[in-house]
């Protein structure tokens, strides 16, 4: 009995460490992007002398032309907002007509989804460049630094994997169920989006947040498509440019990147176990 | 008498019904009609304007909005053939995006590495030419053996921390959701922002509590080590999150089982917990492989492939993977063919570690 309480204590005491060890990065922003920049040079480690630098360097930081943070925020929310809205209603679709279509047609086009999760960014991203730089002179719809060509280019991304996702769920939906409204005199459009989509929701739900965390904190396709320093910067391109323009002033940068982490942080909150849970089975499937 | 009346009154209203959803189905047929016609027309102007050449600004839109005119003309046809409709308007916007953004620059991509392109334009086809200069470069090998050596360190490290911390997330610690938690956050934030956190981290604070020590970021091989502890660091605890699905999975009755027959915990693990999550292990060795060998994000921030180091009389830069490597040949140096000749050997690569994973877990289907 007394082994085990022994045991415990020793459990609960690497608990205690490794949480401090794996935390102290973020302790470290936060105490240090409330001191000015001589008092991080002199001790990065000390606690701030006056917590209300952190105001002045916050507000210094999000007025900066260069970061620009309401203007950033906004933009990475927005084309993770849309992309995330359109990707699931469509891939939600897709992935339905997949499933209760048994043709050869169907089939083909779900293995290239499935092969697709395959390829890598890098090997796209270049010519991906080119063809929407052509597409855009051509066809006169500006692809590159706007919002519609960013979300366009993260609905063909993340659509394979996502219609991946949902056509496991899919297939373990009874068919009767489309049957009965059928007979009941109800569309093909009005089955898929009255009876199948709200069924959907759970797995919607790991599509959501797995495309989430990654559009969220995607910075290469970003800083190909939007460019470092054009018009719209999503948060992860407008940190980087921020650091190219001030070099070594830690107190700015740290600044910035707590300005950065701190709304997925409260999001995460709020809905810690649906994230944990969306993440695994995403991973698992 | 009465319900013959009553008879002939629902024939005659039946007759109007149908006579009006006669109606109905005409106005509709001549609404869809239309709005496809339109949409076609729309869209020959936009394409003409195109072709020659215009630089009119509504050309876009016009195209656009002749293309949903189009779709909704086709969703509005009154066919029976409207299913079919529908299953193709359901595919077209995923699988539209899908062919423009990965299919089409992926098959292009191909067809680039083996040209001498130069981002915007190429001129000849030089076969395998790039493929032989690529290995002939000291920077690529070396970025291809550094690329494999912090694959490999990485896959075990994380995946021996993450059991670490799953056995512990699992076991009956007070507070252990907690822990589970405060393990997962760094994998949230993204590898940019945590990246220079960290180059914070070791080019300040890491010299500030060992005095006097330089930093491990200008040492080749410790540089090295620096990313490898952070990505360490920022991993472990998703993969812990799985080992801890897959440890909580082992059903109670067998692990009772073992405790009546004496079992030490060791023994418990490495006998029962260990095999019974095998098909854990196999999902989290190649997903901790695949990232590893992606990373670019912590790669670019932390070091962005300084210092550099002599290999045979030329320097090259000591802590550049092969993502930041195809990145900086492309974009930095302006080596489009070459850049695009790397990532197409790195999809080869990645391709096949793919395959080993579902030969690995059909074999395994069929044993169980």
């Amino acid at each position: 009995m007394k082994a085990q309480k022994i045991k415990t204590g020793i459990a609960e005491a690497i608990g205690v460490i490794l949480t401090i060890i794996i935390l102290a990065p973020f302790l470290l922003v936060v105490v240090n992007s409330a001191k000015s920049s001589a008092d991080i040079i002199t001790n990065p480690i000390s606690l701030p002398k006056h917590w209300g630098q952190m105001v002045t360097n916050l507000s210094n930081v999000i007025h900066n032309d260069n970061f620009s943070y309401w203007n950033s925020f906004f933009s990475s929310l927005l084309i993770t907002a849309v992309s995330l809205l359109l990707l699931t209603v469509f891939s939600s679709m897709a992935a339905w007509v997949l499933v209760r279509n048994k043709t050869k047609w169907s089939n083909f086009i779900f293995m290239l989804f499935v092969s697709a999760m395959v390829i890598p960014f890098q090997v796209v991203m270049l010519p991906l460049l080119s063809t929407f730089r052509e597409a855009s002179n051509f066809f006169g719809i500006k692809m590159l630094q706007s919002y519609k060509g960013i979300i366009f280019a993260y609905l063909g991304f993340g659509g394979s994997m996502s219609v991946f996702i949902l056509h496991g769920f899919v297939k373990g939906i009874p068919y009767e169920l489309e049957e009965a409204a059928w007979i009941d005199g109800c569309s093909p459009e009005g089955t898929f989006f009255k009876i199948i989509f709200p069924l959907l929701k759970p797995v919607q739900v790991t599509v959501l947040i797995l495309n989430g965390i990654w559009i969220w904190n995607d910075y290469l396709l970003p800083s190909l498509m939007l460019g470092l320093n054009g018009k719209i910067k999503t948060l992860p391109v407008a940190v980087s440019s921020f650091v190219g323009s001030y070099v070594k002033q830690w107190d700015l940068i740290l600044s910035a990147a707590l300005l950065a982490m701190i709304p997925i942080i409260i999001l995460f909150l709020f809905a810690q176990k649906q994230i944990i849970q969306g993440m695994v089975d995403g991973a698992i499937k | 008498m009465c319900a013959k009346r009553f008879g002939t009154y629902l024939g005659k209203m039946a007759g109007k019904l149908k006579r009006g959803r006669d109606m109905n189905i005409q106005s509709k047929k001549i609404i869809s009609i239309t709005a496809i016609a339109v949409g076609i027309l729309g869209m020959v102007v936009a394409l003409y304007m195109d072709f020659s050449k215009s630089s009119s600004t509504i050309r876009g839109s016009l195209l656009i909005i002749g293309a949903i005119l189009v779709l909704v003309g086709a969703y509005l046809l009154p066919t029976r053939k409207h299913r079919t409709i529908i299953n193709i308007l359901f595919l077209f916007p995923l699988v539209f995006t899908f062919a423009v953004t990965v299919l089409i620059p992926f098959a292009l991509g191909i067809f680039y590495s083996m040209t001498d392109w130069n981002g915007i334009k190429f001129e000849k086809f030089v076969g395998l030419g790039n493929y032989i200069s690529m290995f002939q470069s000291k920077d690529y090998m070396y970025s291809l053996v550094v690329t494999f050596l912090f694959t490999v360190i990485n896959m075990v490290t994380v995946n021996l921390m993450a059991f670490g911390l799953a056995l512990l997330c699992t076991s009956k610690v007070k507070g252990r959701n907690f822990y589970r938690a405060a393990y997962f956050i760094p994998n949230l934030i993204g590898g940019i922002v945590l990246g220079y956190v960290w180059q914070f981290i070791f080019n300040k604070v890491m010299t500030t509590v060992i005095q006097g020590s330089a930093s491990m970021l200008t040492e080749p091989n410790l540089a090295i080590v620096a990313i490898l502890i952070v990505s360490t660091w920022q991993y472990a605890g998703y993969i812990m999150m799985i080992y801890v699905t897959g440890l909580q999975s082992v059903p109670r009755d067998i692990l009772e089982a073992s405790n009546v027959d004496g079992a030490n915990q060791i023994t418990t693990l490495l006998k029962i917990k260990v095999p019974m999550i095998a098909n854990t292990f196999t999902v989290c060795i190649f997903l901790t492989l695949v990232n590893s060998f992606k990373q670019f994000d912590l790669n670019l921030a932390i070091t962005n492939g300084a210092p550099s180091r002599i290999i045979a009389g030329k320097p090259v830069q000591a802590t550049e993977f092969l993502a930041l490597n195809i990145y900086n040949t492309a974009i930095s140096k302006n080596q489009y063919a070459l850049g695009q000749t790397k990532a197409v050997v790195f999809f080869i690569i990645l391709a096949i570690v793919s395959l080993t994973q579902v030969s690995i877990s059909k074999k395994k289907e069929v044993e169980m």
